[in-house]
């Protein structure tokens, strides 16, 4: 078994309304050290398959068919072999 | 002609649209449940506004995969009439029946008001017993209704006629102000590349009676329903 852990954020282009509203209350409470927040999604996903290969490819189309929205979202992940 | 109004779980605007065509319009409208795999005698498809599948993950994005929507995209292909309003435009975008996509808009807030849509096409279906350039009240009710397509898609839009409403203010003027969440060029809805399919962010089927506050919506419905006659 593979456990993919799958990072999903804005892409840098897309404005991030939730990071930027997280962003200005940091400011007001005082933490003008913080320049940026970016707001995403953690997803992991549990599931077969043969090799580390196969598992790469299945976790793209998993990806792309429906856990991100690649017109506005960037992923990237990360497989760990899980005893099954 | 026979108008259906497709039901998710979650769905909160198949109650007006479903009113409104049958009770204002007095047009035939029948229920669809998400789990139908044909639309086999509808005319023109409405999809709801709403939480469908509690908007998980995103919205719109569950739904697109359940059933009936299978079956609506095969409908749209072959030309049938689809409108998607605000839930369902997402539905639509989701499952590349329109381009772009909506999502947070700009103020974070939920944002339930009436707005003024400018008509930017009238060479559509739906928008054919109207004006270019005619303004309409019409109320949102969203808080990821943000419409997103990059500069290209954009330009494409705008060479197509593709751009259907633009939010605007009393006086037509596509301002800053008068944008309610952020939406790329103030759009409020936008058709595919043959016209058939529309996805809009504000209500149209909540603006069908004077009790209301508007009666605009209707004029995009009696739009759809002499499109159709005139197809007969």
């Amino acid at each position: 078994m593979w456990r993919a852990e799958i990072k999903v954020l804005l892409k840098p282009s897309i404005l991030d309304p939730q990071g930027q509203a997280a962003e200005k209350t940091l400011a007001a409470m005082g933490y003008a050290e913080v320049d940026q927040v970016r707001v995403g999604k953690y997803l992991e996903v549990t599931f077969s398959a043969p090799d580390r290969a196969a598992a790469e490819a299945k976790v793209q189309e998993l990806c792309t068919r429906l856990l991100v929205n690649t017109v506005i979202e960037d992923y990237t992940f990360t497989l760990v072999e899980v005893a099954s | 002609m026979k108008f259906g109004v497709i039901v998710f779980p979650g769905s909160s605007g198949d109650l007006d649209a479903y009113h409104l065509v049958k009770d204002i319009l007095g047009a035939p409208v029948e229920y669809i449940w998400h789990e139908e795999r044909s639309v086999q005698g509808f005319d023109c498809l409405l999809l709801p506004g709403g939480s469908s599948y509690g908007n998980y993950l995103r919205g719109g994005a569950l739904a697109r995969y359940s059933p009936v929507v299978s079956a609506v995209v095969d409908f749209a292909h072959q030309g049938g009439l689809v409108l998607g309003i605000a839930n369902g435009f997402q539905v639509l975008t989701e499952a590349g029946l329109l381009p772009g996509t909506l999502y947070t808009n700009t103020d974070t807030r939920f944002r339930c008001h009436f707005t003024t849509l400018r008509v930017e096409n009238t060479e559509t279906p739906f928008t054919r017993n109207l004006d270019r350039k005619q303004l309409l009240s019409i109320p949102i009710a969203h808080d990821e209704g943000n419409y997103y397509v990059d500069a290209a898609t954009l330009q494409k839009l705008e060479a197509n006629g593709q751009i259907v409403f633009r939010y605007a203010d009393q006086n037509g003027q596509t301002t800053e102000e008068a944008n309610p969440n952020g939406s790329v060029s103030n759009i409020a809805g936008v058709c595919n590349e043959t016209r058939n399919v529309l996805g809009m962010m504000p209500h149209p089927e909540r603006a069908g009676e004077a009790v209301l506050g508007s009666t605009d919506g209707l004029t995009i419905f009696k739009s759809i329903i002499k499109y159709w006659e005139g197809r007969q």
